[in-house]
């Protein structure tokens, strides 16, 4: 494989990565299946777009999309925590939700950004070699985003989210009110989708209001990749980890498509086949197993 | 310290599923005062309980815990001046987090959750050195995941975990009944401990008669969500366990049907 196809993954994995994060806060830390994701990742390319096609600096853009993220998670976590709907329903009607809303911001399905400023052209002009500004940006957003999710989730809060996703029960009896945890949670971790949307569109060159089709899959397949492959002993390897997985799961792709093994279009299938099979591994298998009998010990217990 | 007045409780009200669990439950408990609660399946120990610590809103009634109305405050809110320990090991910490985590986070009970550092240096001298005093080598494994310990061992950490920030009323709902007799009695001896030096306010359901007798200062009897008996002092050093199956007995019209109780 050519040194650009190895670069042009590990850029795609870094920015992806971000979003995996996301997907790990609530999946796997909150335990709350979100599927706002596929929504709130075109939300972030829709915003950071948007912002840059009529005028604005790149940068705000980007910055307005970790906003958008914010709220569109918020919204999810008020559908929960104040109307009482399931998870997985809430996220989709979030999702379903910003469908309409990212057309409108877009105003159409597609908005080109080529030969417009994105805030990799941008550090390019600080004299940044064109050939890395999105390995090296991919990098850095990666590794900063490790960094303050590692700190974030060790302080008081942090524990707290982390304890509401483990064990309800038991951290509402500590005097933690879950639903704050939730909602903070969710926002956070569409903030960080949103922002992995902004970056990708800006390296494409385009959003498309259908880029987030199949997101949650994508996030779900990188987060397991790096869980068996690397592990989840310690909360900053596991941060690390799904971020490998994100990378690892850019290199299988781009290694089926180099030897024509799966046709692009059939790319979301081949994906949607890979998730199946890792979730019905053995290790996997008892891994969720293991969380099930501990969810029944919950509602059975105690009252 | 602790007032309940006539607090009622029924689930799904009006529906098939109707079932009264208390019916005007009154109960003063003095500063220190430690009662161990007695009764049959269902009949509403737990819900009395829960009904405290606000798991479930009371449908008429009040609860007053140091002179204030706790009975329309959410779980959380309570939480901080109640500790709990329940029945099922599992249910009192969190698996996929460290000890220290879990004990820091027992420690901070109640208070708003900041931005700043979980664990500080002088919190961890703090939890080794209460986790020694439970004897089973914890103090040396503070950022072991507690998902790694045995039943027993999370249960005496549960039990750390809900007096550590000193509670005004612990709750232990047969905190022992899921661990093999030679864990249970270990960690009843530690809530003991715990409680005396602590002079905790405590109420402590058990299926164990004996237990219900020699622990504590006072004994509640429950059945069908009434208070069937209430002793103390004097008549209660002279109760023995053939003596409480003859007051049920006589209390309730009818023998004591659950063979989890008889065979204390
Ligand atoms: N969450 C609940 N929903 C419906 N019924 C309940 C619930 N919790 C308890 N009950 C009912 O309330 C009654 C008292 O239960 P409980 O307080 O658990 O009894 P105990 O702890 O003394 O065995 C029982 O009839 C039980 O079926
Ligand atoms: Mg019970």
């Amino acid at each position: 494989m050519s040194a650009s196809i190895f670069v042009g993954v590990l850029e795609l994995g870094l920015l992806w990565g971000i979003m995996v994060l996301g997907v790990y806060l609530t999946f796997r830390i909150l335990d709350f299946p979100d599927l706002t994701v596929d929504g709130s990742f075109t939300l972030g390319a829709a915003i950071a777009a948007h912002t840059i096609i009529i005028g604005y600096d790149p940068w705000l853009g980007t910055a307005l999309a970790l906003v958008g993220g914010a709220l569109a998670g918020l919204v999810t976590g008020f559908l929960h925590t104040q109307l009482r709907i399931t998870p997985l329903l809430a996220g989709i009607l979030s999702m379903i939700a910003l469908y309409s809303i990212n057309l409108r911001i877009m105003g159409k399905s597609m908005i080109s950004l080529l030969r417009m400023d994105t805030i990799y052209t941008d550090i390019i002009s600080w004299g940044i070699s064109e050939y890395f500004s999105v390995l090296i940006l991919g990098l850095t957003a990666t590794a900063v985003v490790i960094l303050l999710l590692y700190l974030f989730l060790e302080t008081e809060v942090g524990l707290a989210l982390r304890a509401t996703g483990d064990n309800e029960q038991m951290i509402r009896s500590l005097g933690v009110n879950t639903n704050t945890m939730k909602m903070i949670g969710l926002s956070l971790s569409n903030t960080l989708i949103a922002f992995s949307g902004a970056l990708i569109a800006q390296k494409q060159g385009f959003a498309d209001v259908g880029m987030g089709i199949g997101m949650i899959i994508v996030g779900l397949a990188s987060v397991i990749i790096g869980e068996v492959l690397i592990g989840n002993l310690t909360l900053l390897r596991a941060l690390v980890a799904v971020v490998m997985g994100s990378i690892i799961y850019r290199l299988v792709i781009a290694i089926v498509l180099q030897l024509e093994l799966v046709a692009p279009t059939d790319l979301k299938l081949f994906t949607a086949i890979i998730v199946t099979l890792a979730l019905s591994s053995p290790v996997i298998k008892e891994f969720v197993a293991g969380r099930g009998a501990r969810e029944k010990g919950e509602k059975n217990a105690g009252c | 310290m602790l007032a309940v007045e006539t607090i009622s409780k029924t689930f799904n009200p009006g529906g098939v599923n109707e079932r009264v669990a208390l019916q005007e439950i009154t109960l003063h408990l003095k500063p220190g005062e430690v009662v161990t609660i007695i009764g049959g399946n269902g009949a509403g120990k737990s819900t009395l309980l829960n009904c405290i610590a606000g798991v479930y809103p009371v449908d008429r009634g009040r609860i007053v815990l140091d002179g204030k109305e706790i009975h329309c405050q959410q779980e959380h809110t309570r939480a901080g001046s109640i500790g709990r320990v329940f029945q099922d090991p599992m249910l009192g910490t969190a698996a996929s987090m460290t000890i220290e985590e879990n004990l820091v986070l027992a420690l901070r009970r109640g208070r708003s959750k900041k931005l700043r550092r979980g664990v500080t240096r002088k919190e961890r001298e703090l939890f080794r050195e209460r986790l020694e005093l439970l004897g089973l080598g914890l103090e040396n494994r503070l950022s072991t995941k507690v998902g790694l310990l045995s039943g027993g061992q999370r249960q005496a950490l549960t039990l750390l975990m809900a007096t550590i920030a000193m509670p005004r009323l612990l709750l232990l709902d047969e905190h022992t009944a899921a661990l093999d007799p030679k864990t249970a009695t270990k960690v009843l001896q530690l809530t003991r401990t715990i409680v005396e030096e602590n002079k905790l306010t405590t109420m402590m359901v058990t299926h164990n008669m004996e237990q219900a007798l020699s622990f504590g200062t006072r004994t509640l009897m429950l059945h069908e969500g009434r208070i069937l008996l209430d002793i103390d002092g004097p008549q209660r050093e002279k109760t023995r366990v053939p003596d409480l199956l003859a007051m049920f007995e006589k209390a309730s019209g009818k023998a004591l049907g659950n063979d989890r109780m008889l065979l204390a």
